[in-house]
């Protein structure tokens, strides 16, 4: 490791332009003649559009047009789609209603975008947006997904009866029921996952941009992927085709997975550009976001685990209903299925697995991926029921979790994942270690002298990321491929550019990716500019979400090195009259091994480009592409702590220890990966204690629409972290690394929930655990 | 938010002139509820006349036990003050516990009384420290000022200049804070003079902010932290919202009076 190298905790690159204000982001982007849209929205959770009359709204001040569904569709722009098809277990396909960019004939959620206005100002457009009539027919809304399947219940799309998008399922579900009935002891339990608002720190934003000349449109946008933005809105929307549509995502301020997807705005904005000859520009307000960017989590799910007599699990059984909202979402059907269902097995050896999963359509904002997709409810659905089952068998759950660990490696699990590598036994030793797990009995007495309810829960979560082997994926319905690409481009002076599919929106990949270059030529990570998010840039990709940027884009960079390494030797045994085989690469330079001959990293560059003494037949200049497709998921697993202090007299919970012990694999920048694991413990702890979108159940209204009634976590809500790193490294791909920009939304909010139920005697507690709730726990418990 | 036209106003009379003037106009104190419900385009008052420009609203004076608090003085300030806290520090500390930093060294104690909004701090403590509120016309006892939920005695164009009240023998402030918006779920501010306890409760009335009568009697008999256990605080007349039921809230009443009366000393 040098001091910019692999491993080294370099600070961030980018930091000193966010930090400053100096970002530049969507909203940020000015072109001449730039107008402003406002989105007509319905205010009811399900109706029908009799009429809208834009008349008025055309005559107001500074107004430019007024764009409706019908002439969107008149101009052939195409649904919104799920780009991951999932059959029923009945074989047929999932029932997909359509989603128009702009409503046609009905609404089917708060927020649901009618018409577009375009005007001189913000303002006005919001102004006339106001004065825009539109006529609905009010009709019955359900919002929860339980309700949605019950008799009677309003129906969304007649493409779904009852509401039912699939009903799915995986692993094998006769050995599992044969494993419950012959159990000495099953554990059953009601698992409530909470939606969630992402909340990004940046709102959406979009700037539509139509050059009639050249036929020709750009997107600015607030996209975690803008490579996948453009593939769709061509190929699926037929906004324009690729060539003449530029996807750019200039620095963007979080996204937590609500910035995969491809909104209506992005489309309509694209449209409206070309309509009305200028270009548009669109930036959500935060109630905008709270209605309008899809949510996560909302699964109800039923568990029967069963044990031996030894207490090994010998069975699960798992059914899950998760409320994917008013439409599907891009990825919206892999969440609860192929995200979720596969990492069933957890860090145990389960024989037999059987998980079942309906979805279905409710009058609320569409459900999809948010940091974790799948794995969180996974990992908390099991990680309370075996903390439950321990309670009842009288065991400890550490022990009962040890019982169980998988201890050899690969290991295939009923439900498609084959772990990799893996070793769960350290890293709960050193979690409990550093939670002192053995002095918790006396800082339990402490807490009860002091009017204290004192509690310590645990969680093992294992979680599968960097997605992900695209002829794998491809087999189980995915739309797209998920490799990654990259770009090396040296330049004449030796410095370096380096072109990726991935994206960075607050992950740190301008330091990171640099540091991976600094680590293999010894140059220093001032000298290597790492390019993203322009389609007109990069060539192609597939973004960053599910933790892949380390595992697959940096892999892909790393085939690119190797391929511009291998040239640069070539070019250095010339120029010294050495062997190919001789040359290594230090420090910035190129030396013949055991001798003192080198040449300058840079002089070698210069070579490549002036040509005037290049081996014979080889073609000038020094850049390489590279695409990467993993051979498997990786799996970062975990041992989280948590130990809580909750106050019996107002129910508050107090969080006085988190101990996270993970293993990612091998690091690049430890400061980095720790940030990522402080603000995916801050999300898990917001879920667990804080955050909940709640809808009226009668008039489908988002009751949570500001930070007035949505609880995010504040810094005053958390604890100082104690996080340690276990790695054993990734064997498939040349990094040895994983994933780690999830884990702690995942591992998290079990721990606290085990947490809390230790201290107050009372297991039926649903997140949020709420001062409240608690509150209302215990007092069934006196 | 809609289009305003803003003034500046030079003095109280000037302010009470120019709001005179416009009948869709509004005070503009600090603006941390106005300016924020305007956004929303929930209000939209034709004309701001700004408030935060008259030296006459500003500032703490004491005199002995004599607190008078100019209607334009920020949170922050009423926090930091040292005068203040010599002679009551628990209003001290409810201004500190007030939104956060930005917020208090916005808004101002007579926005805040002024707005009446039922999770306010400030109204519990003016409860309980009997205090009087100055208008531009008239003197006006806290337990006539507070009418309901936003609602005060003030007229139409009537324009809070100051509170003042004696400092109490004692006081103390208790918030359970509501997790999303950290307005007050439940606030007790206590005070005993010799005149007797008063007892405010903030954030939990169905009816707003109140005085507990209950509570005050048996903390007048014994002033001790454990003299509240016994009130009767009914669940009926409590607010029951998403954040916290009737009977949470009227279980945090009981709390927060008695650790109100521990702070107190």
């Amino acid at each position: 490791m040098g001091v910019e190298g692999i491993g080294a905790r370099v600070t961030r690159k980018e930091d000193k332009r966010f930090l400053t204000g100096k970002g530049r982001y969507t909203d940020d982007m000015t072109v001449p003649g730039m107008k402003y849209a406002c989105f007509v929205r319905s205010p009811y959770a399900h109706a029908k559009i009799i009429g809208i009359d834009a008349s008025a709204a055309r005559q107001m001040p500074g107004v430019i047009d007024v764009l409706d569904g019908k002439q969107l569709q008149a101009d052939g722009i195409g649904n919104l789609i799920c780009g991951w098809m999932i059959h029923s277990k009945d074989g047929s396909p999932m029932k997909m209603g359509a989603w128009r960019p702009l409503a046609v004939d009905t609404v089917r959620y708060v927020g649901d975008a009618v018409a577009i206005v375009v005007a001189d100002s913000y303002l006005e457009a919001r102004d006339a947006a106001e004065a825009v009539s539109v006529e609905y027919e009010e009709m019955p809304a359900v919002t929860e997904a339980i309700a949605a399947m019950a008799d009677g219940a309003p129906q969304l799309h007649p493409e779904a009866p009852g509401n039912l998008i699939f009903d799915w399922e995986l692993g094998d579900g006769v050995a599992a029921d044969q494993a419950i009935a012959s159990a000495v002891h099953v554990t059953e339990i009601e698992i409530h996952n909470n939606r969630l608002s992402p909340n990004p720190m940046e709102p959406r934003a979009t700037l539509g941009i139509y050059d009639a000349a050249e036929d020709h449109y750009t997107c600015y946008t607030t996209s975690q992927n803008p490579h996948v933005a453009r593939l769709v809105m061509s190929a699926f929307y037929n906004v324009a085709p690729e060539n003449k549509l530029r996807v750019i995502a200039p620095d963007v301020g979080g996204g937590f997975g609500s910035k995969i997807y491809i909104y209506p705005e992005e489309i309509v904005c694209l449209w409206a550009s070309k309509k009305t000859g200028v270009p548009v520009k669109w930036t959500s307000d935060r109630t905008e976001a709270f209605l309008t960017d899809a949510h996560g989590r909302d699964h109800v799910s039923k568990v029967k685990m069963a044990f031996d007599s030894d207490h090994r699990i010998t069975g699960l059984k798992v059914d899950t209903i998760a409320n994917l909202g008013a439409y599907m979402s891009l990825f919206s059907s892999a969440v609860p299925t192929y995200l979720y269902a596969t990492l069933l097995s957890g860090q145990y050896a389960i024989p037999a697995i059987h998980a079942n999963v309906r979805t279905v359509y409710t009058n609320t904002v569409p459900v999809d991926a948010y940091r974790g997709a799948g794995r969180p409810e996974a990992t908390y659905l099991l990680e309370r029921t075996i903390e439950t089952a321990a309670r009842e068998l009288g065991v400890s759950p550490a022990e009962l979790r040890r019982k169980n660990f998988i201890r050899s490696f690969p290991y295939q699990t009923p439900v498609i994942m084959n772990y990799d590598a893996g070793d769960y036994e350290t890293s709960v030793a050193a979690a409990m270690e550093a939670a002192d797990w053995a002095g918790f009995s006396a800082r339990r007495a402490d807490a009860e002298s002091r009017g204290k309810k004192r509690g310590i829960g645990m969680s093992c979560y294992i979680e599968a990321c960097g997605i992900a082997p695209s002829a794998a994926v491809g087999s189980l319905g995915a739309g797209v491929g998920l490799w990654e690409s990259a770009e090396v481009r040296v330049n004449a002076v030796g410095t370096i550019e380096v072109l990726t599919g991935s994206h960075s929106h607050g992950q740190g990949h301008e330091t990171t990716f640099a540091q991976l270059v600094a680590e293999r030529l010894g140059v220093s990570i001032d000298s290597v500019n790492i390019v993203h998010g322009d389609t007109d840039k990069v060539q192609m990709g597939m973004g960053t979400y599910g933790s892949r940027s380390g595992a697959v884009g940096m892999s892909a960079v790393v085939k690119a090195l190797d391929k511009v390494e291998a040239k640069a030797k070539k070019i250095a045994a010339h120029m010294m009259e050495a062997d190919e085989s001789d040359i290594v690469i230090e420090n910035g330079e190129l030396k013949v091994a055991g001798t003192d001959k080198t040449v300058p990293w840079f002089q070698v560059a210069l070579a490549a480009y002036t040509a005037h003494n290049l081996p014979g037949g080889m073609e000038p200049g020094l850049k390489e592409t590279a695409f990467y497709d993993p051979a498997n998921f990786t799996f970062p697993a975990g041992c989280y702590i948590a130990e809580v202090e909750v106050d019996p007299e107002t129910g508050k919970t107090d969080i006085v220890q988190f101990v996270a012990a993970d293993d990612f694999g091998n690091i690049i920048n430890p400061l980095i990966v720790e940030g990522q694991v402080h603000g995916g413990l801050a999300q898990g702890i917001g879920q667990a204690l804080l955050e909940e979108v709640r809808y009226d159940p009668e008039s489908g209204q988002l009751l949570t629409a500001s930070y007035m009634d949505y609880a995010m976590p504040r810094a005053d809500d958390l604890p100082s972290f104690k996080l340690s790193h276990q790695n054993t490294p990734c064997p498939s791909n040349p990094l040895g690394i994983k994933g780690c920009g999830e884990a702690g939304a995942i591992g998290s909010p079990p721990a606290l929930i085990n947490a809390i139920t230790d201290a107050i005697g009372n297991n039926s507690l649903t997140m949020p655990a709420t001062p409240m709730k608690v509150w209302q726990a215990l007092q069934s418990v006196h | 938010m809609y289009e305003t036209s803003y003034h500046r106003a030079s003095s109280v009379e000037d302010a009470v002139k120019l709001r005179g003037e416009h009948e869709e106009g509004r005070y503009l104190a600090g603006g941390m509820t106005l300016i924020a419900t305007m956004k929303q385009r929930l209000a939209a008052p034709t004309d701001l006349i700004d408030l935060r420009h008259i030296p006459d609203l500003a500032g703490i004076s004491i005199d002995g036990r004599n607190v008078r608090i100019g209607a334009g003085t920020p949170h922050a300030e009423v926090a930091k003050s040292d005068e203040l806290r010599a002679v009551c520090p628990a209003l001290c500390n409810l201004a500190g516990m007030i939104g956060d930093p930005h917020v208090r060294h916005m808004g101002t104690i007579g926005g805040s009384i002024a707005n009446n909004d039922p999770a306010a701090d400030y109204p519990a403590a003016m409860l309980a420290l009997g205090a009087t509120i100055i208008t531009d016309r008239r003197w006006i006892a806290a337990d006539e000022f507070f009418v309901g939920l936003f609602e005060t005695a003030l007229e139409e164009g009537e324009m809070v200049t100051a509170v003042t009240f004696e400092a109490p023998e004692k006081a103390g402030y208790a918030k359970f804070a509501n997790p999303a918006s950290r307005y007050a779920l439940t606030g007790v501010f206590v005070a005993k003079s010799a005149d007797g306890v008063r007892v405010g409760v903030t954030g939990a009335g169905a009816n707003g902010v109140f005085r507990h009568k209950g509570m005050e009697e048996a903390l007048g008999v014994n002033w001790a932290p454990d003299s509240v256990a016994g009130a009767d605080v009914d669940p009926k007349d409590m607010l029951s919202d998403m954040h916290a039921s009737a009977a949470y809230r009227a279980n945090l009443v009981k709390v927060m009076a008695k650790r109100a009366v521990i702070a107190a000393g």
